[in-house]
């Protein structure tokens, strides 16, 4: 079964890793895997945006617009930013915290994340993610990336079960931030499951 | 074994397939990681340099390919018109081992100067062009291409785009790693020097070549599919867009219960993944079964004007659409909506489209500078001393482009890599009273600077130099540069001294300072600005990306006055306003306290400076 999945996020909060998780976790099943990412300046600070799809006779490493199974969203303005590229009965998990652009900063622009959460969910069906308490919990910032992909192996939409992506992430992160990510997992999926 | 590899690691271990023997490039997005995969994956073998500017990658590889060694040269495609002198000649006296120019080009563009075509380059060079359209076929297509090269011992381009270079797919890539070992070099200055009675005998060569591969119907990476008289063509990576959108269409005619219109017996696709030499033969076979064609390919029209002019040539009544018809657009990156779009006109199909409804105002979101970049303190610091005096900024390539965000506003001109440096010069000759500025980087500084130095020296114009030395390539992804005292092949190295050579050139006044120190930058740019001649100011502090961070400022509740001095002069990221407070971002801010010492009432506490 052939999964379109759009990671959505501000340079630096970890798509591309989460990306090739996904990827790597659909290859190990014996599916092929395409992958398109944003590389180079618009890395610093800027909007990025991560094509995955998966299955088998894909032509393009980009996704079409309104193609997306799911839409894993790290930031709510760059969420509804690419809602246009989910499917009518597709599925956005969005993470509730808003980074606030030195643009908006300066401009005095106000923006809390929440307008952008509102409009998801009239939008779409949406999961709302506290990812950076869960973050607090399993002792990093950094494992934000990992708690989305949790949340999004517990939906059942990214087409990864919870046991394929810890697979995947002790293949894929060093073994001494295995546990610290296999926490951020747990206690994701323990989140998603109260939801 | 199957791996999920980029467009660029797939070139990379194809070359590797291939038997490449010496690497050389320059960074620059979108080619960076070819080079640096080869690396990776080096046996020992392979000799790997970052070379100081593409011209001298270039050189050193047709060095190695004279002696019968395999060469790969890589580079992005403003890139190439640095190479082009010797390439331009190259071409004339040709290569003993295969050597494969990558050149990845950049529609759009995402984060280049131009939206130059590199197989415009080809026509021009007289060169052949391997244009892959994904990464599976960048993969087979470089190893061709070495083939290739030594069949016709002439230099090839192999010319990837972005969503081809960073693109990832499965491939299947050999445990085994084949070797190729090379005669040497063999003294035949008939050969190797190059005269003009050389290259008129050559050129005739070339010309003949050339007929005869257009005259090639069997080349592997051109190819005609489908049965109709709607003739596509298409090449490079609108190829995926194309096929994706004849699929989307076929299947919404499923929907349409019309599922016994087969949409590949209503047209005919030509890819084409050589455009030059065009294969003109194949064409001539294509155009014999078509009456009209949409050609679909991003960047110049090369394959429709190829098209255009064999229908002239040989007497064909086929109308051709594209560009010049305004089907589709010159500038800017294709998307599967736009060729969808053009498709579905073309075909004479219906397009569905639904869109969300419109989204609330979203924040704009440009790159910035990072949180503790120490970019942002030297133009800081240049800024606060030319307070209200009229100076030129001059930017260049890198991260320090942008400084041109506001609120440091410090980037009035940028135009290729090293130009900030002769730019100023101009400028300070139409406006002698103006402090003229030139901000480089380091990396920069060794590609192209210097000369520019020299010249500023030897014609007596004055100038404040001022290297953002931040010890690596940053934009890129931090690679190693002659400054730095390491090499691609992991040895440790003399470092080439800016300051030597600021010095040896005769630059009267070179002076190192960190910038995180606001008020010794400030009096250093003073004192420069008040002294005559050509003047440097080196700004050293790493990249922060290289470097562990020194913990993180706070702001002190009691003290802060919530000016919003910081923000307003500064525009760092990690600086944030939240319920009306201003707010220190801990996990952005990297603790260089430069804001610290931009306070007005010492709220902000923490930091290097402290």
């Amino acid at each position: 079964m052939n999964k379109s999945i759009l990671l959505c996020g501000v340079g630096g909060q970890g798509t591309v890793l989460a990306s090739r998780l996904i990827a790597a976790s659909a290859m190990a099943k014996g599916s092929e895997a395409r992958t398109a990412e944003t590389i180079g300046m618009a890395q610093r600070g800027g909007s990025v945006v991560s094509h995955v799809r998966t299955g088998a006779g894909i032509y393009s490493s980009i996704i079409p617009k309104g193609q997306a199974d799911l839409i894993i969203g790290f930031e709510p303005a760059e969420a509804a930013r690419n809602l246009a590229y989910l499917k009518k009965d597709g599925l956005v998990i969005v993470n509730r915290k808003a980074v606030q652009p030195v643009t908006a900063t300066l401009g005095g622009m106000h923006y809390t994340g929440e307008e952008m959460i509102d409009y998801l969910q009239k939008e779409a069906q949406v999961v709302v993610v506290d990812g950076d308490a869960i973050c607090a919990q399993a002792g990093s910032v950094k494992v934000l990336n990992i708690v989305l992909l949790a949340v999004a192996a517990a939906s059942g939409k990214l087409g990864i079960t919870v046991e394929e992506l810890k697979e995947a992430v002790k293949k894929g992160v060093k073994p001494k931030f295995y546990t610290m990510n296999e926490q951020a997992i747990d206690l994701a999926v323990e989140s998603y499951k109260g939801v | 074994m199957k791996q999920l590899l980029m467009g660029n690691e797939a070139i990379a271990k194809g070359a590797i397939q291939a038997g490449v023997n010496v690497v050389a490039g320059y960074p620059g997005t979108p080619s960076t990681e070819v080079l640096e995969t080869v690396a990776k994956n080096n046996n020992g073998n392979i000799y790997i340099e970052w070379s100081v500017n593409e011209k001298a990658a270039l050189e050193v590889a047709a060095g190695a390919s004279y002696a019968g060694a395999r060469t790969m040269v890589t580079m992005k495609q403003v890139g190439l018109n640095v190479a082009s002198d010797p390439l331009m000649c190259l071409a004339y006296i040709g290569v003993k081992g295969g050597m494969v120019v990558v050149v990845a080009d950049d529609p759009g563009p995402i984060s280049s100067q131009t939206e130059q075509d590199t197989r415009k380059f080809a026509e021009y060079s007289k060169l052949p062009v391997f244009d892959p359209s994904s990464p599976e076929e960048a993969y087979e297509m470089i190893q061709a291409a070495f083939l290739y090269s030594e069949q016709y011992q002439t230099p090839v381009l192999f010319r990837p785009t972005t969503r081809v270079c960073h693109a990832c797919a499965t491939i299947d890539v050999p445990e085994t790693v084949p070797e190729h070992t090379w005669e040497g070099f063999v003294k035949d200055p008939g050969r190797w020097v190059i005269f003009p009675r050389l290259s008129k005998e050559n050129h005739i060569k070339i010309e003949a070549r050339n007929a005869q591969i257009a005259r090639e119907k069997d080349n592997p990476w051109n190819t005609i599919q489908g049965s109709g008289r709607l003739g596509i063509a298409t090449g490079g990576v609108s190829v995926s867009y194309v096929k994706e959108a004849l699929e989307n269409l076929q299947s919404s005619l499923a929907e349409k219960e019309q599922p016994e219109t087969d949409l590949m017996k209503q047209v005919r696709l030509f890819q084409v993944g050589m455009p030059h030499p065009f294969p003109e033969a194949l064409a001539e076979a294509f155009l014999n079964e078509v009456d009209t064609v949409l050609v679909v390919e991003e960047l110049d029209p090369v394959i429709e004007r190829n098209l255009i002019y064999l229908c002239g040539k040989y007497g064909k009544q086929v109308r051709i659409l594209g560009k010049e018809t305004g089907n589709l657009p010159y500038a800017g990156e294709y998307t599967n909506e736009l060729v969808k779009s053009a498709l579905a006109a073309y075909l004479q199909m219906e397009e569905e489209k639904t869109e969300p409804s419109t989204p609330p105002q979203m924040p704009v979101r440009p790159p910035v500078l990072c949180a503790g970049c120490p970019h942002r303190a030297s133009f800081y610091a240049v800024k606060q001393a030319m307070k209200g005096k009229r100076a030129f900024f001059c930017g260049d390539i890198g991260c320090y482009t942008l400084g041109n965000a506001k609120p440091l506003d410090m980037v009035d001109t940028c135009l290729c890599m090293g130009a900030d440096v002769t730019i100023a010069q101009g400028l300070k000759r139409t406006e002698p009273g103006t402090t003229a500025f030139s901000f480089i980087g380091d990396s920069t500084f060794f590609a192209s600077g210097m000369t520019g130095v020299v010249n500023a020296v030897y014609n007596q114009t004055d100038i404040i130099l001022v290297v953002l030395d931040n010890s690596t390539t940053a934009m890129t992804g931090h690679q190693p540069h002659p400054g730095t005292g390491m090499t691609m092949m992991g040895d440790v190295v003399e470092k080439v001294s800016i300051e030597k050579i600021l010095t040896a050139i005769g630059v009267t006044s070179v002076e190192t300072v960190n910038p995180l120190d606001l008020q010794a930058s400030v009096a250093a740019v003073q004192k420069a600005a008040a002294l005559p001649g050509v003047k440097a100011i080196i700004f050293k502090s790493p990249c922060i990306a290289i470097v562990k961070p020194d913990g993180a400022c706070r702001i002190d509740r009691e003290t802060c006055i919530n000016c919003k001095k910081c923000i307003r002069e500064l525009g760092c990221p990690a600086i944030v306003v939240r319920g009306g407070q201003v707010e220190i971002e801990s996990s952005m801010c990297t603790g260089c306290g430069l804001c610290s010492q931009v306070c007005p009432v010492g709220a902000i506490k923490g930091g290097q400076h402290e």
